[in-house]
């Protein structure tokens, strides 16, 4: 029973830090370009902010606008509960794998793209048609570095992925490598960083995600918002607790979890100045330049898989 | 068995009072839609008798005096009555509301009668026990099924669809009937017991296997056999397209199981079968979703949908051909299941979408989706449904798409058991291409909800559309639970199935499936992967639950024009449009669609004043290119080489007369 | 050093040729192209000096040596003073687009997997999971020199098929006798100094150096 405890406060925390490590990219970026950037805090204020303020629907807007946002932020916060944060076995690895993990972030963007849909506006259609297109391209190249994983471990249970790399050693894997590659890259794609989509854009010659949820506003557009810095921060503890997870407790012992939550902030604040040198050296992509990149997402899962089979299965 | 008597001599009876009936419209409508119901149910009722009880076979005096007819049901049998008479039942309780208004326009007689043969042949076909009543019920499912799809005769595209499919429709029956002889000629009998127990060698099981799988193949609408599929079904009514489509092709998958699986039997396999089934299957869900993504017709896109989920289908019956080559009996069990699982699947959501086309062709007046929009106010319901229909096909939780992909997914990820050999590493690609094949079914998908449900309306018919009656909504509803509930009880369903993997690979997943208990499933061991969909449904919920308690009490909703960036009121030409949405997948894939496109501008007289631009894009099936069209002009050349047989005069003929007697009676003597 | 661990060390130098040389296929400019090529001779250089580690082979490392030197620093340098010499900096998009000469590579490296198994079976060598990347890696440089239509980067792909086959040779047979190998560099000096000639003269008589250019039009 207390390991659902455990569980539930892992989701509460990557939950309600969401914001604060949004903010905290912004600001090591406006660093990098020389400004100060908002205040650590701010995240949380605009969301307040929103929860607060009237919204304001259009008219034709139906119900499945409505209801869009509370069933995005759902299935993200799900997604984001069953990703193992601090302990290495959390019950609702064993509910929800990775591959339901894809499928659930897969449902949250079929309502976005529905609720963009509903108003009947050019770029609601424009962000819509993007998002579906860019996500099928990744779709293959996310389930392909995933596939590499799990053939490592034998398993698609996130538990069990993290146990063999933290069981088997500083084993050097060329396909883990690859694998890591090609998730890298598609997790720019799809938590909509430069260079795939500008998350602070407001030109509709640059926008993707932007563009489908323009017409929200007060807790809807809270909830939508949210829901977009946990996925961010679900892709880089993802990334961290998949190919790095030393440091993660393997027991509730208070000693280990303290460790570990000191681990993983350490870990996540090394991807986020990554992630603010990578965005800030490189420009936006044109729009038809994203299939190329997604295709180079693709290949280097499959020559992760390829030199999985040839060099380590062997003969 | 009585009851798989009982359901096709009741689909039987509908045929007969369609016949007599036909003075009163009313009474014939409700007659026949209630005995296909009650048909469908004894399906039902006899498909979970053939899954759980032990395989009956009997006799029937019916048919010639050397040949009568054998039936038999088992779990194979059993799990594809289960399929038909959910579906059945399903679409003839639309049916009472839909051919109200199909009377209006066209005469339904002719659905009265064909629709119950249908029906009768797909029965048929399921619990025959022999190669010839097997045939006979499959032709007469076809020949009923093309005058369904011709109802609408007078229009010169739907005679060349339907001629189109008879044709295939034939083809492949020749196919299959090839298949059989091969099998006779082995075994000696037409029975499938002696043909079951027969001894093949394997050049003798190759040939069998490839005339079943294009045959077969060509029924359920594999590529490159698939070209009948996008002309027959949007020419149909759209109950018959519910049927054809959710059903139809599901009897050929069948066929397929019945004929390679049990009759030739996975022992006498070679290397490369399942790899073959493997290939069509993942070149089909590629191919079958690319081309549904370019079509604006409602209809015709929900077609080219079936293409890509009987790849999906063929990709699971590889799999499991796969391992069961190499000796995995339980890892073959799991391909089969997942395959199984998704025919399941499709035929109720694929039907639902049917059913859903059908609602808003009725009361919009158009299947062009370009002509559509803002249907969800209008159409509340039906909406509703629809939606539960998308969210089904596009393999998203907790609905049932999702679980049968997963179990896919899991299937594909043994292959490293297959050490040492180079389909293991085959293998993931073809997981790959289902990944992509499951997103773009999910981006065409938003396409198909929003461009007709959501938005503005995009004509005066889409305008004034109106709600349809309590028995089409009805029809519809039922798969709609049904999809609900298959998505989160699997750990029931599976061992409800057992039966069928049990006797084609003698394996089964029922224990250790349910292994830990009713909560979760785990396909083939907990370490390995599980999925427990009742606590993702329960925990999206609570999620969902708690923020929607904080609506209540929050601000007040205001409701005003759109936001649309500052531009004023948008009409509804400046929403996007079906082709507009597939634009940058039409750009990608340039190569695979070699599109034409064609700009004309009507203008003032100067290029600045510009009056009307239109716009036309075509987007091609690179197989009727490559594939079909040379086959016909060879055909042709051919028929040309032999056309002065036709034109001679009296002599000519004489002479041809007066041989051929020479010759026979040199054979004599 | 332990035997596993160089081991591990040897797959990942192998990734790392098979990463270079898809790296090489889908290159458009021509500097990039060669910086990636000097890094091929550089990691042919490292793996030889592994192998010559874990097999204890110590003719490997004059090899590793020759290869640092001609291949990772010589080679380039001359390609990369004829290229500015003739004024060359972009190349134009190859015959088959990038992503279907990617795919058609990847396709390749599961054929040279499937050829290379029963060879991998029989060998006892420590570096037999590499023979099958090695192949990989020669079939693709070959697919280069298809593919590409200026006249000096089907040479770089001459070049890299060479590195590849020095890289098969590490693999299957600890490398080749040390005078072959010697024999075989200088020619590839020579063969590099002559194409160089070549391309200036060409260039002077026919204006351009795009193969389609140079063929007989009719």
């Amino acid at each position: 029973m207390s390991l659902w405890i455990w569980n539930l406060i892992e989701a509460l925390l990557i939950i309600g830090m969401a914001p604060f490590t949004a903010t905290l990219v912004k600001r090591l970026k406006a660093r990098l370009q020389n400004r100060r950037g908002p205040p650590l805090l701010q995240g949380y204020r605009n969301l307040a902010k929103l929860f607060i303020k009237q919204p304001v629907l259009a008219s034709q807007a139906s119900w499945l606008f409505r209801a869009a946002p509370y069933v995005i932020f759902a299935a993200t916060s799900l997604a984001a509960a069953i990703m193992p944060v601090i302990l290495v076995a959390t019950p609702l690895t064993s509910a929800a794998d990775i591959i339901a993990l894809v499928a659930l972030l897969a449902l949250a963007r079929f309502f976005t793209a529905l609720g963009a849909m509903d108003v009947g506006t050019a770029f609601g259609g424009m962000g819509a048609s993007r998002e579906m297109t860019f996500a099928a391209l990744t779709e293959p190249a996310l389930l392909m570095s995933i596939f590499v994983l799990s053939m490592v471990a034998h398993s698609t249970n996130m538990t069990a992925m993290i146990d063999i790399v933290l069981n088997t050693g500083l084993g050097l894997r060329p396909s883990l490598a690859f694998a890591l590659a090609a998730l890298g890259l598609v997790t720019i794609a799809e938590t909509g960083r430069i260079p795939v989509d500008n998350p602070a854009t407001h030109l509709e010659l640059t926008m993707v995600h932007e563009a489908m949820i323009l017409e929200y506003s007060g807790r809807y557009l809270a909830l939508i918002e949210w829901a977009n810095q946990i996925k961010l921060l679900l892709f880089a503890t993802l990334i961290l607790n998949l190919f790095f997870p030393w440091g993660m407790a393997g027991s509730p012992d208070p000693l280990y979890m303290v460790i570990a939550a000191v681990a993983w902030f350490g870990k996540l604040l090394v991807l986020f100045v990554l992630l603010a040198l990578f965005e800030t050296w490189m420009a936006k992509m044109r729009i038809f330049r994203v299939p190329e990149y997604l295709g180079l997402a693709f290949l280097l899962a499959i020559l992760g898989m390829l030199t999985h089979y040839i060099l380590e299965v062997g003969v | 068995m009585f009851w798989a008597l009982s359901a096709p001599s009741l689909a039987l009876a509908a045929f007969v009072s369609g016949i007599s009936l036909f003075g009163s419209h009313d009474i014939q409508r409700r007659v026949v839609c209630l005995l296909l119901v009650l048909s469908g149910m004894s399906a039902v009722i006899a498909g979970l008798a053939g899954l759980l009880a032990s395989p009956i076979t009997a006799t029937l005096p019916i048919g010639l005096p050397w040949l009568p007819m054998h039936i038999r049901l088992d779990g194979l049998a059993g799990f594809f009555l289960l399929v038909i008479g959910l579906l059945v039942s399903a679409v003839s309780l639309y049916s009472m509301g839909y051919m109200r208004q199909l009377a209006a326009r066209f005469n339904v007689t002719t659905l009265y009668v064909f629709m119950p043969l249908f029906v009768t042949g797909m029965l048929g076909v399921v619990i025959a026990d022999d190669a010839y009543s097997f045939m006979i019920f499959w032709e007469l499912m076809s020949v009923a099924s093309y005058f369904l799809v011709t109802l609408d005769h007078e229009q010169d595209a739907n005679r060349k669809a339907g001629f189109l499919y008879l044709l295939m429709a034939h083809l492949g029956g020749l196919l299959i009937l090839g298949s059989f002889a091969v099998l006779y000629a082995t075994s000696g009998s037409f029975e499938f017991d002696v043909m079951h127990n027969a001894v093949l060698t394997p050049t003798w099981a190759s040939l069998s296997f490839i005339l079943a799988l294009c045959g077969f193949g060509m029924k359920a609408g594999l590529i490159p056999f698939h070209a009948w599929l996008p002309e027959a079904h949007p020419v149909a009514p759209s109950n018959a397209s519910a049927l054809m489509s959710g059903i139809m092709i599901k009897v050929a998958i069948f066929g397929f199981l019945r004929v390679v699986w049990d009759l030739v039997g996975l022992e006498h396999a070679a290397w490369w079968w399942g790899g073959l089934v493997l290939t069509a299957g993942s070149s089909s869900a590629v191919g079958g979703v690319l081309l549904a993504l370019q079509q604006h017709d409602l209809k015709r896109l929900l077609a080219y949908h079936s293409v890509e989920n009987i790849g999906i289908i063929a990709i699971g019956l590889g799999l499991g051909m796969i391992f069961a080559y190499y000796d995995y009996p339980t890892l073959a069990a799991l391909g089969l299941v997942a395959a199984l699982y998704h025919t399941l699947n499709h035929a109720l959501f694929k039907g639902l979408l049917f059913m859903g086309a059908g609602a808003v062709l009725h009361s919009a007046h158009s299947r062009n989706m370009e002509q559509l929009g803002g249907l969800i106010q209008r159409m509340p319901r039906t909406a509703v449904l629809f939606l539960i229909g998308c969210i089904s096909i596009s393999a998203l939780p907790p609905f049932n798409g999702f679980v049968s992909e997963w179990l896919t997914f899991q299937a594909a990820l043994m292959a490293p058991q297959l050490k040492g050999t180079i389909l293991a590493a085959l293998i993931p690609f073809s997981a790959a291409m289902l990944a992509l094949a499951g997103a773009l079914a999910a981006a065409c998908f938003v396409k198909v909800f929003g461009i007709v449900f959501q938005g503005s309306p995009r004509s005066q018919g889409a305008a004034e559309a109106h709600e349809v009656d309590g028995w089409m909504q009805l029809g519809m509803a039922i798969p709609a639970v049904l999809c609900l509930l298959l998505g989160v009880l699997p750990v029931w369903m599976i061992p409800l199935i057992d039966a069928v993997p049990d006797i084609l690979v003698n394996a089964t997943l029922g224990e250790s499936v349910a292994n830990s208990g009713w909560l979760w499933l785990t396909p083939i061991a907990e370490a390995r992967a599980s999925y427990s969909p009742i606590i993702v449904l329960l925990a999206l919920l609570l999620a969902g639950g708690v923020f929607l308690f904080i609506q209540y009490r929050g601000a007040v909703k205001r409701r005003t024009a759109p936001w649309n960036c500052g531009y004023s009121y948008p009409n509804t030409r400046m929403q996007y449009t079906a082709t507009s949405f597939s634009q940058p997948l039409r750009r990608i894939f340039a190569n695979l669609y070699q599109t034409q496109d064609k700009l004309l501008r009507t203008e003032h007289g100067n290029t600045l004043l510009t009056k009307k631009i239109h716009y036309q894009v075509h987007v091609q099936d690179l197989i009727w290119r490559y594939f079909y069209l040379p086959i016909r002009q060879t055909i042709e050349w051919l028929t040309r080489q032999v056309d002065w047989l036709h034109e001679q005069q009296i002599h000519g003929y004489l002479t041809f007369t007066f041989i051929t007697l020479l010759i026979l009676l040199g054979m004599l003597l | 050093m332990q035997v596993t661990l160089l081991q591990q060390w040897v797959g990942v130098a192998a990734a790392m040729m098979l990463l270079v040389v898809f790296a090489l296929l889908a290159q458009r400019h021509m500097h990039a192209l060669l910086r990636w090529f000097a890094l091929q001779g550089i990691v042919l250089a490292l793996t030889s000096a592994l192998v010559a580690n874990v097999a204890d082979v110590p003719e490997l490392y004059i090899s590793a040596i020759l290869a640092l030197i001609l291949k990772g620093v010589l080679l380039p340098w001359m390609l990369w003073r004829i290229v500015i010499n003739l004024g060359m900096h972009r190349e134009v998009e190859p015959l088959v687009n990038v992503s279907v000469t990617l795919l058609i590579g990847a396709a390749l490296v599961l054929f040279s997997f499937y050829v290379s198994l029963p060879i991998e079976k029989l060998s006892q060598l420590v570096t037999r999971n590499t023979i099958a990347i090695a192949l990989a890696c020669v079939l693709l440089s070959m697919l280069m020199m298809i593919t590409r239509r200026k006249a000096i980067t089907q040479v770089v792909g001459f070049l890299a098929m060479e590195n590849a086959l020095f890289f098969t040779a590490t693999s299957t047979t600890y490398g080749m006798p040390l005078l072959v190998e010697i024999g075989v560099a200088f020619d590839v000096l020579i063969a590099a100094l002559v194409f160089g000639l070549f391309f200036f003269q060409i260039r002077k008589t026919f204006d351009s150096l795009n193969l389609e250019d140079l063929e007989d039009r009719q």
